[in-house]
């Protein structure tokens, strides 16, 4: 039986997606597809799926990619679906231990693709607001107040998960200094 | 790491020595966790970051292999070959180094 859940998990929440997606797999639900803030199961044997996702170097369409997306399906595991720029990837626990980093420096740059990505994001938000302003206080337009405070509002959620994944990348460089 | 003297990753190390015979990205899995005895397991997405860098570096090359094959199989080269055995070196000089100063501290006490 295919069950769908909604659950928003932001960027920088990555970590906890894929413990909340493995704490579904363990109960029997396998994830087997993905949407906008939706995921899809299918009732299958607890404990038979470990899941991992990462965001991928460009878009999951891109030749780079699908290359890559191949080059792990080769190693046991399926990609179960992308969204944006994340991969979703399973793999039969019967087939061994699923990670898809087993580095501190892989662990590094897979958190710095992140964090980029989100910091254009918040540079973008802050162009906004500064551009919404200056507009507002011209043509003290209603719409324009409303996108603007719209955009205080994405920035203030987008400096607080900066800020997240900055503490996770400090631990890990310093993780690095002892061990590889 | 453009030094040629610096360390190499146990991930590259294990890689290099892998593809003495050639093999693909799973294969190379499996007989780094074989010599390891499993104190060593490659997970895909690091093993893939460090065979794009070594064959960039010419380390490793790809092998022309059948088109109907997915499976690309990497062997060592020339270069990386030398970059093993500078490890080796290396490694040798540590463990000698190790054991003369623990040893000679054991003898002491």
């Amino acid at each position: 039986m295919r069950v769908k859940a909604k659950k928003w998990f932001w960027a920088w929440q990555f970590d906890k997606e894929e413990k909340w997606l493995n704490e579904m797999a363990a109960r029997g639900l396998n994830l087997i597809a993905v949407g906008f803030n939706t995921y899809y199961f299918e009732e299958g044997l607890p404990g038979e799926y470990t899941v991992r996702m990462e965001m991928l170097n460009s878009w999951p369409g891109s030749a780079v990619s699908r290359q890559y997306i191949r080059f792990v399906e080769d190693t046991g595991a399926e990609c179960v679906g992308t969204f944006l720029r994340w991969a979703f990837f399973r793999k039969k626990t019967e087939l061994g231990k699923f990670d898809l980093f087993s580095d501190v420096d892989s662990r590094i740059a897979h958190v710095s693709r992140i964090l980029l990505l989100c910091g254009i994001v918040s540079l973008l938000m802050a162009y906004n607001i500064v551009n919404m302003t200056f507009q507002y206080l011209e043509y003290q337009n209603f719409f324009m107040a409303f996108v603007g405070g719209f955009c205080v509002v994405m920035e203030v959620l987008m400096i607080f998960g900066i800020g997240r994944l900055w503490r996770m990348l400090r631990k890990l460089k310093k993780d690095r200094t002892l061990h590889e | 790491m453009a030094d040629e003297t610096a360390a190499l990753t146990e991930a590259v190390y294990y890689i290099l020595l892998s593809v003495m015979t050639p093999l693909h990205g799973y294969g190379i899995m499996q007989k780094t966790e074989a010599l390891s005895k499993g104190r060593v397991t490659l997970a895909a997405g690091t093993l893939y970051g460090a065979i794009s860098t070594m064959a960039e570096r010419g380390w490793i090359r790809a092998l022309p292999g059948e088109h109907s094959s997915r499976k690309k199989e990497y062997v060592i080269t020339e270069t990386g070959k030398r970059a093993l055995s500078r490890e080796l070196e290396r490694l040798r000089e540590l463990v000698a180094n190790g054991e003369t100063i623990i040893r000679g501290q054991e003898n002491e006490g």
